[in-house]
């Protein structure tokens, strides 16, 4: 099956038009000893049915934790998924359409857009927004080449309590542009303010930490963007965009660039991708934004209408100059999630955000009296997600929870050796009473 | 309102004194911010069933936001909204799209299928990997499979888009001269005919561009090119068939010369399409390419995004890949499926986690319902839907490079319209959508004037492309007898021909009103 409508006879008429006689007249161009011979090693062709068939045995064999108990989130998030998104998102008219560079046929997908940039600016407090970027971590790097070419500065300053797998994505797109990058120490789970204003000078073009942090604590944010602004850098945050209905947003501290992982706004795990990177900053950066944007205006017969707009920061214009390489953004999972907060809308976002911090503090409490276990940052405050430590070895505690069909949360130790019997747990509002009963019960019998 | 447009604000309704009715209802028209209401929620969200205590409580009262500036619309409001945009959206499932370099294919609905399976949707990327080895196997499979179609040794699928892909090479091209002690080749060599996103993504990697002219038969200008090779190129990259459409058959002699400078050699796999089961990069001689699984691997395009820019590569390049690698150790019923991140010489990892998955498991379904054969299939039929296009429209508008066997795509020129009757590119673009046809690629490349750039896709039958050209015939005739109808274009859409100017003038990037309430 090669989806093919094309039949013989439709060929042969086609042929004569061309005027050739078979198809390999048409390989003219592609000297013979280039031409493939024979056919691709591939396996066997599949019908439809026996794909499917194929496709369910390979899943069959991966545990999927949204109809399994987990408590692993560290950036990807179990949450709730109102069925209306995904009725959403796969209507063909979204999906299968092209980017819109041909507005007047694509008014639906520009609309959407615009809403989405709307409503990520409304949860952030930014003053801007873009129509997404891949993920978050690219988000973050995109931010701090951004600062390096507004500033005209070289060095990068990031907090280690930002995600790892961001920090190293940061760590390779500027190992191979030339810039620098400096990691601030944490203290007690969050960035160390005062290692961090040594840190900083009039080298730095930006300061990146993420609130709450890969640990789920919440930050000194204000602290962090004075000691940015105290330079002259800018100071990027990292967001979780569901932590948003309840905390205050980057924008009312002053932040510059906010990015983030929109994953959590309705769109599945996937085993990590497609993602969704928001990235919204202060107006004034307005010229130097990557990605894509869309603005509104008018047709001839004056109705409102929606656009790209401000396209020549872009690589098909500028080519070299342009402000980022991006072309392609996450469309459809920017629509997911414009769907999902419109679906929530603001009592629902609050909602959501209070039932994830209410139950990841039951979650901890109930924990912290089995015998053992203790909170690895003593008093700190989270939203979300907390880490313990355990009496023993992690792998050992995570394989046991897993004989009763559990997962647990993400090992610190791979990622932070400091902290080699830490565990990070992840209580998101799908979880119920029972649910974390039922993960504090089997985690006293992994304890014994 | 602040920030609305002066003219058509934003709650503009529909004229309602015209005898027909405005046709749509006014309500439904606006942004889902003009539909919202105090205390409507959409979502059916459970009660907290463990103790409450306040928020201020537990995080701190300083930590809290006072007001979030979100819509509240019911769940048949967030229906009726989006359903409605759809209706205004066009779509391959709603037609036609000609996009040259773009491959705007059928999407197979089966794809869709395969990807939402819970076993694939609802996994945790950093779960146990014992507990996602049918994932990892998949990704194994598909990572060989992309390899055998373009003759390279080994594939990452860690790119989130073509562009991204390339960063990923320009990254690998360094390493790899680092490791070598020739960090001095700074230069990277890319035809002015190529895609904007190469200069960029090699300017991000701090390469210096240099641009080389294509020749009178719009295949790169070896000697230009043998003159830009020097001691201090990096790379060359090419995009095989060219941004013309045309199979640069000096490819073999292209390689050997960029090889003989010390340099590598990139492709551009964006018109992969042209080349599936009929010849291989690979054994052109590229040294590494990209992908675009959202165009040659029927990935839907979703509307821009998302996509996966999957990378090949020769052995040689292989350390340099990122981190981490699917790899496999043991065969069949024993064999395991790792990510792994022992990887000294990898230039780093380039995305959160391993790339869009959910992609990977379209692209694979389809390969696996492709297979050998039914690749070649679309090789030689999106070979001979181009060449047939071009055949019939020849007398009708300039072809560039003088109507040559193209592969997968064809560029037009509309200079003649232009210099008869001063109708352009841009004007036959808007006339074609009054025929219900979505436009070509336009004034891509940009070494062609007035270019439309036209890829039908081996899946289009030979109904739909007489459709296209006898509309396309059509309008070469307007544009002689009534040019005025194709400038003024187009008529027939929900909205006429959208002011650009004025977008940049009067930047309107949000809904304002909701923020000053």
């Amino acid at each position: 099956m090669s989806y093919v409508s094309n039949t013989d006879t439709d060929r042969a008429e086609m042929f004569a038009e061309i005027g050739i006689q078979s198809f390999e007249e048409l390989l003219a161009p592609i000297p013979e000893d280039m031409r493939f011979k024979g056919e691709l090693n591939l396996p066997p062709v599949l019908s439809e049915h026996a794909v499917v068939r194929h496709l369910q045995a390979l899943a069959s064999r991966n545990l999927d934790l949204e109809s399994n108990l987990s408590f692993l989130g560290a950036g990807i998030y179990d949450h709730f998924r109102p069925s209306v998104v995904g009725a959403m998102m796969s209507r063909g008219e979204f999906a299968t359409a092209y980017t819109p560079y041909q507005p007047e046929m694509s008014q639906g997908m520009l609309q959407t857009i615009y809403e989405y940039q709307t409503m990520i600016c409304a949860l952030t407090a930014m003053d801007l927004s873009n129509a997404s970027m891949y993920d978050a971590a690219t988000g973050m790097a995109e931010a701090a080449l951004m600062a390096t070419h507004i500033l005209n500065r070289t060095e990068i300053v990031v907090s280690s309590s930002v995600h790892p797998n961001y920090r190293e994505v940061l760590a390779t797109y500027l190992r191979w542009t030339g810039y620098s990058l400096v990691q601030v120490a944490t203290s007690a789970g969050v960035t160390d303010v005062e290692a961090l204003r040594h840190a900083v000078s009039e080298r730095t073009a930006a300061v990146l930490f993420q609130h709450p942090n890969f640990f789920g604590s919440l930050e000194d944010i204000q602290g962090q963007v004075d000691v940015a602004h105290s330079v002259g850098a800018l100071a990027v945050a990292s967001v979780d965009p569901i932590s948003l209905g309840l905390l205050k947003p980057p924008g009312e501290y002053g932040v510059d660039i906010a990015v983030g992982e929109g994953q959590a706004l309705g769109n599945p795990m996937g085993f990590g991708g497609p993602l969704l990177g928001f990235f919204a900053c202060k107006k004034q950066f307005l010229r130097a934004f990557p990605g894509r944007i869309v603005g509104a205006t008018v047709d001839q017969e004056g109705r409102r209408g929606y656009t790209m707009t401000l396209r020549t920061r872009e690589q098909d214009i500028r080519r070299e100059k342009a402000t980022s390489n991006i072309c392609t953004n996450q469309a459809l999972i920017a629509l997911c999630a414009t769907v999902y907060m419109a679906e929530l809308g603001k009592t629902g976002m609050t909602q959501v955000a209070d039932l994830c911090l209410q139950k990841s503090h039951y979650c901890l409490e109930r924990l912290t009296t089995l015998s053992g276990i203790r909170q690895l940052f003593r008093d700190a405050r989270f939203f979300k997600e907390f880490a313990v430590e355990l009496p023993i070895s992690v792998t050992l505690f995570n394989d046991r929870l897993l004989k009763h069909g559990i997962v647990g949360g993400l090992p610190l130790g791979e990622y932070y050796p400091e902290y080699p019997n830490g565990l990070l747990v992840c209580v998101t509002e799908t979880k119920t009473r029972e649910d974390i009963d039922c993960f504090v019960d089997a985690a006293s019998k992994a304890l014994r | 309102m602040p920030g609305a447009p002066s003219r058509g604000g934003a709650s503009q309704l529909p004229d309602c004194r015209l005898r027909k009715g405005p046709g749509i209802s006014a309500l439904t028209h606006r942004t889902i911010f003009e539909k919202s209401r105090v205390g409507r929620i959409g979502a059916n969200l459970p009660e907290c069933d463990v103790p409450h205590h306040e928020a201020a409580e537990l995080v701190g009262e300083q930590n809290l936001r006072d007001r979030l500036p979100l819509p509240e619309v019911s769940e048949l409001d967030v229906v009726r909204h989006f359903t409605y945009l759809s209706h205004r959206n066009y779509s391959i499932d709603g037609g036609f799209y000609p996009l040259g370099s773009c491959t705007m294919k059928y999407n197979p609905k089966v794809n869709e299928k395969t990807a939402a399976l819970p076993g694939f949707a609802g996994l945790h990327p950093l779960q146990p990997e014992s507990t996602a080895q049918g994932a990892l196997a998949l990704m194994y499979e598909l990572q060989a499979m992309l390899a055998e179609i373009c003759g390279m040794y080994t594939t990452t699928l860690q790119p989130s888009a073509g562009a991204h892909g390339e960063l990923l090479a320009m990254m690998m091209v360094k390493a790899y001269h680092l490791e070598r002690n020739e960090a001095y080749r700074d230069v990277v060599v890319i035809p002015d005919a190529a895609h904007g996103t190469n200069p960029a993504s090699a300017a991000r990697c701090n390469f210096k561009v240099k641009g080389v002219p294509g020749n009178l038969r719009g295949r790169t200008d070896l000697e230009a090119l043998a003159r830009a090779l020097d001691g201090n190129v990096a790379a060359f990259m090419l995009t095989n068939p060219n941004t013309a459409g045309l199979f640069e058959s000096d490819i073999r002699q292209i390689c050997d010369m960029v090889h003989a400078a010390g340099a590598l050699v990139y492709c551009d796999g964006a018109n992969m399409n042209a080349m599936l089961g009929l010849t291989r990069p690979g054994d052109m001689g590229f040294d590494v390419m990209h992908f675009n699984l959202h165009k040659t691997f029927s990935t839907p395009h979703g509307g821009g995004g998302p996509g996966c820019g999957a990378v090949s590569v020769q052995r040689v390049l292989e350390p340099y890949l990122p981190t981490p690698h699917v790899t496999k150790t043991g065969e069949g019923k024993q064999a395991v499926y790792s990510l792994d991140t022992d990887r000294p010489l990898s230039v780093g990892r380039i995305h959160s986690y391993y790339g869009a998955f959910l992609l990977a498991v379209r692209a694979y379904t389809y390969i696996r319902s492709l297979g050998a054969r039914g690749l070649r299939e679309i090789g030689e039929n999106a070979v001979i839907n181009a060449n047939y296009v071009r055949a019939r429209l020849s007398d009708y508008y300039e072809v560039a490079f003088n109507n040559q066997i193209c592969m997968h795509e064809v560029v037009l020129s509309a200079s003649r319209q232009k210099q008869e009757s001063g109708v352009r590119a841009l004007d036959i673009s808007k006339r074609l959508m009054d025929f219900g046809l979505h436009p070509p690629t336009n004034y891509f490349p940009l070494i062609v004037p007035e270019a439309l750039m036209i890829e039908p896709t081996e899946t289009e039958s030979k109904q739909t492309l007489d459709e296209f050209i006898d509309a396309m015939i059509q309008i070469a005739k307007e544009s002689r007898e009534d040019p005025e109808i194709v400038k003024s274009a187009p008529h027939n859409t929900v909205v006429s021909r959208l002011d650009e100017t004025y977008a940049v003038k009067n930047l309107d990037l949000r809904y304002e009103p909701i923020f000053h309430t």
